[in-house]
């Protein structure tokens, strides 16, 4: 039996049961011909730099290394705040993304900033461990200041077809959450099919996730275009449906501004430009906001940049 | 059917180990030929493939880059009739062969003769060694077409930099026909990028680069203000030498010299 879901504020019932096992099969093919296809847009000048710090504003700045200290992450999060510390109107990233024993030093660099701490929780990056485990994690992580969750879902669960086990996980970890975002990680580079991502990312929404995330950033092949586009119309699916705005987050393999921005036309070609909002969209990253950086300063000076001239962390 | 179609040549670029035409598809008459016609973004890709390729070139050892300088000549030796159509003739081919051989030799010398071990007046064990500047970019000069460039670059290979090179405008087949040479050579793709096209286009786009960390104006005729002035943002180094000289200079001119003050326990 399925644990109840959450009353939501927007309301939001997907007929799960009935849903679930029928989720429409996903075209491959057209699929990736679609994401190929949109990411031949050309965007230049203004327009490019209005994208760029776009993206910059949807950054969650990620560590997630066991050799993180609080001094990198003190680091990292004067990053947050000012990107470039020679141009103050490059604007902030959203958050910043640490392991739960990190966020107190985030939290303490970061007041008053307006940038986010958000933590990954739930056993992260594998989510096999017991659930009580689990949700000890997102409590102790929310107790220490975190304003989101990062979780990762059960896939050893999921992949054996035990749906109810994950949407039972995600609620009751929506619910450890508080007042705290929820970003469900799917970790689509395990899930295997598109079919699956599609799937495992209606469950997610359906059991409370405030975002869709696509990867934990620890395997190679995490977020794709193509990936992303079958998690986008989900979005739009439960949106048409209910109402209801879940944000999207792609995480790991983003390294260039340039794929930043094909990331960002399609999901204004998919959702629409009210998606185009850190509220609703983050991009997870560590290398990509210095290539974002040595853009914006190309625009201005009119010189191509070199990463010698920018900070590693 | 009686004779055959001779296959004609596409005078392209040396990007990255590979022979693209323009990302621009743009191309220019010179000496004849249609020759490319590189664009800044070109210049771009260059200066990122040789960013990528330098740190190995420098890593390999002093011995290993000499032989792979000496199969330069080599491979241009077997050239020598194509190359002498495309320069002033058969003796500036010879000349531009026998550059890479002395510069070749000079390989494993380096560190020998411009680096040592300095007395200094406390306990320590102090000592300089040649260290590459990185990525160089060359402007390299019209005459003569092929010495004038070999000159230029092989004293920058031979340090362990990587090059961008910029042809001459006039008369950039000899270039390209070296970029065939070197390409055969066990040079690694990236650590040699040649581009042909209008000098007073690309040029400032190498001097802004920030990502080079020197630049050779000894080709660049009037822009040599503008260039120096854009270079000095990131304080390049800038170097002007002669079309055709072969010197020990030449070599550390590209070379840094780093001294290490290493404590002996006494």
């Amino acid at each position: 039996m399925m644990a109840q879901a959450p009353v939501l504020p927007r309301g939001f019932e997907l007929p799960l049961k009935q849903r679930l096992p029928r989720i429409g099969s996903i075209d491959q093919v057209a699929v990736e011909q679609r994401a190929a296809e949109l990411a031949k847009r050309s965007i230049k000048k203004d327009a490019k730099v209005w994208a760029l710090e776009l993206a910059l504003r949807c950054c969650d700045l990620t560590t997630l290394e066991g050799q993180d200290t609080p001094g990198k992450v003190a680091a990292l999060c004067s990053k947050a705040i000012r990107p470039d510390p020679s141009d103050p109107n490059v604007p902030s990233v959203a958050a910043v993304c640490v392991y739960p024993n990190l966020i107190t030093p985030a939290k303490e660099r970061l007041a008053g900033s307006g940038v986010k701490v958000a933590s990954v929780a739930t056993y992260f990056p594998s989510g096999q461990a017991p659930l009580d485990v689990k949700l000890r994690d997102v409590e102790d992580a929310v107790a220490m200041g975190a304003d989101e969750i990062d979780m990762v879902i059960d896939r050893g669960a999921f992949l054996s077809g035990r749906y109810a086990k994950v949407f039972d996980e995600i609620v009751k970890v929506k619910e450890a959450c508080g007042a705290a975002h929820l970003k469900v990680i799917l970790e689509v580079a395990e899930l295997g099919t598109y079919d699956n991502v599609r799937r495992a990312s209606l469950l997610a929404m359906a059991a409370g996730g405030d975002f869709i995330k696509t990867s934990t950033g620890k395997l190679p092949g995490a977020a794709t275009l193509p990936v992303q586009l079958v998690m986008l119309e989900a979005i739009r699916d439960v949106h048409a449906e209910t109402g209801r705005k879940v944000g999207m987050k792609p995480a790991g393999g983003i390294r260039t501004s340039k794929n930043a921005i094909q990331y960002l036309v399609q999901v204004h070609e998919t959702l629409g430009p009210d998606w185009l909002t850190p509220d609703l969209y983050r991009i997870g990253a560590s290398s990509l906001v210095n290539d974002i950086l040595m853009q914006l300063r190309k625009e201005k000076t009119g010189a191509y940049q070199s990463k010698d001239y920018f900070t590693n962390d | 059917m009686s004779g055959r179609l001779p296959v004609k040549k596409t005078y392209k670029l040396y990007i990255g180990g590979a022979f693209p035409r323009s990302e621009s598809g743009r191309t220019y008459e010179a000496q004849d030929q249609n020759v490319a016609r590189a664009s800044r973004k070109d210049v771009r890709d260059a200066v990122q493939a040789a960013r990528g390729a330098q740190p190995k070139w420098a890593a390999a050892t002093a011995y290993n880059r000499g032989q792979v300088l000496y199969r330069i000549a080599e491979m241009m030796e077997a050239r020598v009739p194509e190359f002498a159509e495309l320069c002033s003739g058969k003796d500036e081919v010879h000349r531009a062969i026998d550059r890479w051989v002395w510069y070749a030799g000079f390989a494993d010398k380096l560190s020998q003769v411009l680096g040592g071990t300095n007395p200094v007046a406390g306990p320590y064990f102090n000592f300089t060694i040649p260290e590459p500047t990185g990525v160089v970019a060359t402007i390299a000069p019209d005459e003569p077409p092929l010495l004038g460039l070999v000159s230029r670059i092989a004293p920058v290979l031979t340090g362990g930099n990587a090059v961008v090179a910029l042809a001459s405008e006039t008369q950039p087949l000899a270039a390209i026909e070296l970029a065939e040479a070197i390409a055969t050579s066990d040079v690694p793709g990236g650590v040699v990028n040649l581009l042909t096209g209008h000098r007073a286009e690309l040029a400032p786009w190498l001097a802004s680069h920030m990502d080079v960390n020197a630049i050779d104006v000894t080709g660049a005729d009037g822009l040599r203000a503008e260039l120096e002035t854009a270079a000095a943002e990131n304080v390049k180094r800038v170097v002007s030498g002669k079309p055709d000289s072969q010197s020990l200079y030449e070599i550390s001119a590209f070379l840094e010299l780093k001294t290490v003050w290493h404590p002996i326990g006494v």
